[in-house]
């Protein structure tokens, strides 16, 4: 191609470096994350690292792709790893739990008890909304302070969009923190929110009128206790956030070649470079393999018509059509490929070609890990 | 309108769920052209503020304002819209409470950030909540008729590109999901009006499934998940189904790895393709794997089966999915009398 192949994402030199302690795989619904993260967590442990592969996923899809039956909230060894001087664990978040113990371990006994029994905790912590995402970093920031690993892989969460996982944290600390709940538990009509101009009147007269006065006061009530254990929430989020940006972390994209992944694998890499955050490169997962690459679509096609004309020969005839068929799906993933890398002419890629079966075993994702590692030449 | 038989006369409220990676955003679009073709007024609603409808259709970004994206040839539209939860709090507190202009105040509060993105379950009462809205909207009053006589449905069929799979029985069941938030007052009521649409006979939830073993795997698991919440389960809309170009036994050979190389070889030679040979053994690899993948696709169809719901087959567009493609498929989803 004359505008020159986009630089090649090498896998196994981000896996072998030392410095490297934290992989976060992220990228939009369906797009293959789980099962990237897990490839690249036993290729790094196969290589000698000691990894830990987290998984935010209810459907339980790496436990899947492990082999494993059961995956809860502490990391498990995973067997059949092969020795090369490192060892792989495998844990699922369970974002409830993760939240209970953290304040478990923060409050003593009867104020954590008085926080687990609060109903807007509880409702809040086995909820969807910005908690699952806060409880994945929350997670990330235990595991990387334990120093039990020497590496991270982290999948994110199946969010609204792949920007949630980096948003909702900091939303959260930002609510527990700001005003509206400061107004929560001001006492009613003490005059200090008078302050904030005259409209708020109005709004915080409608605001209790919808939310309820029950509402209101489990919700002050939860986050009086829950700010004495902690203190400033938007500082925890951000500390975590500053681990994202740190040395020794790596964002890995990961989309397939189809028009909405890679537009918001494209969002994506324009916010972590406006973050700061620290990007590997983007991995193009199952993507069309073609195994006679010098046959073009065009001459199969024609090839096919004229012995099906002919009457013969169905099964050359059907090879044919199936080729040219599958040149053309490559050709069109071409082009959305060079759409991307023209826009992101320096994110280093890695292609992963369409498997013909799918991936429920180790040995399906160490071939996987092989490839990212060792892309072959490109067809 | 015609006599065909079709299996969803009567629902008004489509709703289209799927794993990701499905293309639900392309079947849900393929129905809303379905259902619009006999001369049907239909909304095609979006919620996860993707702006995934607006290519499909060649058009700009939606926004939170309907409008005409396509029109079929028996006279029918389809609308779209992108609800977003923001601006659906601001016309709900307009709407109830005559607060539109509050919204700079709300949003310094951080009420707006409390209401669509913390609150558990508020945010999905906001957005559910305009999409039943738009189901039960009726036009004014027929003229001349009697007064408070009701006027028809504005929209004929609405269909929401819902939220995926492992999040849609929660998104849809609002009443359970709020009820930590509020047991009574007025987000209870709303969200009880919009269960009463979710749970009329005029609602169903269609699954988008892929004929591999995970989407198949959650298609069932997500199935088993709505019923036991007592949401009419539709159709299983299996989506970018490929032509099988072999015929059974040569494709029980391959998916075994083996393939007749020489009778390939000569078929190559006889079409005047050079170094047939070779030719034959790298094609042979091809074949092989067409065989395992339509292998798997019988296994899987095997599994969808076991829910007991009419499937359908929506094609897989080799050159990507625009208007035309859309047309395609809503002919062949009438066909095979989906709608």
């Amino acid at each position: 191609m004359s505008t020159g192949r986009p630089p090649v994402l090498d896998v196994d030199a981000l896996l072998d470096d030392p410095a490297t302690r934290i992989v976060v795989c992220c990228g939009s619904g369906g797009v293959g994350k789980t099962t990237t993260a897990a490839a690249l967590a036993l290729r790094a442990a196969e290589r000698g690292r000691h990894t830990v592969v987290i998984t935010v996923d209810p459907a339980r899809r790496l436990a899947q792709s492990l082999g494993l039956t059961e995956l809860d909230n502490t990391p498990r060894p995973v067997a059949g790893v092969a020795d090369g001087g490192g060892s792989l664990h495998a844990m699922m978040l369970d974002m409830k739990r993760t939240f209970d113990e953290t304040v478990v371990a923060n409050a003593d006994p009867e104020r954590a008890a008085q926080i687990l029994d609060n109903p807007f905790y509880q409702s809040l912590s086995s909820s969807f909304s910005g908690t699952q995402e806060y409880m994945a970093m929350e997670k990330l920031g235990q595991l990387r302070r334990s120093e039990e690993w020497d590496l991270i892989v982290v999948d994110t969460p199946p969010s609204r969009s792949a920007l949630d996982f980096l948003d909702a944290p900091k939303r959260l600390g930002r609510f527990l923190d700001g005003r509206l709940v400061k107004f929560l538990g001001a006492p009613a009509r003490n005059g200090a929110f008078r302050l904030l101009g005259a409209g708020f009147g109005l709004v915080t007269g409608v605001v209790t009128k919808i939310l309820g006065a029950q509402l209101l006061r489990d919700v002050q009530s939860f986050v009086g206790m829950f700010d004495a254990v902690f203190g400033g929430f938007q500082e925890r989020a951000d500390q975590t956030y500053r681990v994202l940006q740190a040395e020794g972390t790596a964002f890995v994209v990961v989309a397939v070649p189809e028009h909405d992944a890679l537009r918001e694998a494209s969002y994506f890499v324009d916010r972590l470079r406006a973050e700061r955050m620290p990007l590997a490169g983007l991995v193009l997962n199952r993507t069309q393999r073609v195994l006679v690459p010098e046959l073009s679509a065009e001459r199969g096609t024609a090839a096919a018509e004229a012995l099906e004309a002919s009457g013969g020969h169905p099964l050359a005839a059907a090879a044919l059509r199936l080729h040219a068929g599958r040149v053309r799906l490559r050709d069109r993933e071409r082009r959305l490929w060079e759409r991307f890398t023209a826009a992101h002419p320096e994110v280093g890629v890695v292609e992963v070609p369409a498997l013909a079966e799918d991936v429920h075993d180790l040995d399906a994702l160490r071939e996987i890990g092989r490839v990212l590692g060792d892309p072959g030449p490109v067809s | 309108m015609s006599s065909r038989d079709r299996d969803w006369d009567g629902v008004r409220l489509h709703v289209v769920t799927g794993k990701g990676g499905t293309g639900k955003t392309t079947v849900a679009a393929a129905l809303a052209l379905a259902l619009a073709a006999e001369g049907g007024r239909v909304l095609l609603v979006e919620v996860e503020g993707r702006q995934g409808i607006a290519p499909l259709f060649g058009v700009p970004p939606l926004s939170y304002e309907e409008r005409s994206v396509a029109v079929t040839e028996g006279g029918g539209e389809v609308h779209a819209l992108a609800v977003d939860a923001e601006e659906a709090f601001l016309e709900y507190l307009e709407m109830f409470y005559g607060l539109r202009r509050a919204g700079g105040a709300l949003r310094r509060l951080g009420a707006v950030d409390f209401a669509t993105a913390i609150a558990p379950g508020a945010r999905d009462v906001l957005l559910t909540g305009k999409v039943t809205e738009a189901v039960r909207r009726r036009t004014a009053s027929a003229r001349g008729g009697r007064r408070g006589a009701q006027g028809p449905h504005v929209y004929d069929a609405v269909v929401l590109d819902a939220p995926p799979t492992g999040r849609v029985t929660r998104f849809l069941n609002v009443t359970a999901e709020v009820s930590g938030l509020a047991r009574v007052g007025p987000v209870r009521d709303h969200a009880d009006r919009v269960m009463e649409v979710i749970r009329s006979p005029e609602t169903v939830v269609h699954f988008v499934a892929l004929l591999e073993e995970m989407p198949v795997q959650e298609c069932l698991d997500g199935i088993a998940e709505a019923r036991e919440a007592g949401l009419e389960v539709g159709g299983i809309l299996v989506n970018m189904v490929r032509p099988v170009l072999l015929e059974e036994a040569v494709l029980a050979a391959a998916a075994d790895g083996v393939v007749d190389v020489a009778v390939l070889a000569r078929g190559l030679r006889a079409a005047g393709l050079p170094d047939h040979e070779r030719l034959a053994r790298e094609l042979s690899g091809e074949v092989v794997e067409h065989a395992r993948q339509v292998r798997m696709a019988a296994e899987a169809r095997k599994r969808l089966a076991a829910a007991e719901r009419p499937c359908y087959d929506v094609a897989f567009l080799e050159e990507g999915v625009d208007l035309p493609g859309l047309h395609r498929l809503a002919g062949s989803l009438r066909a095979q009398g989906a709608v």
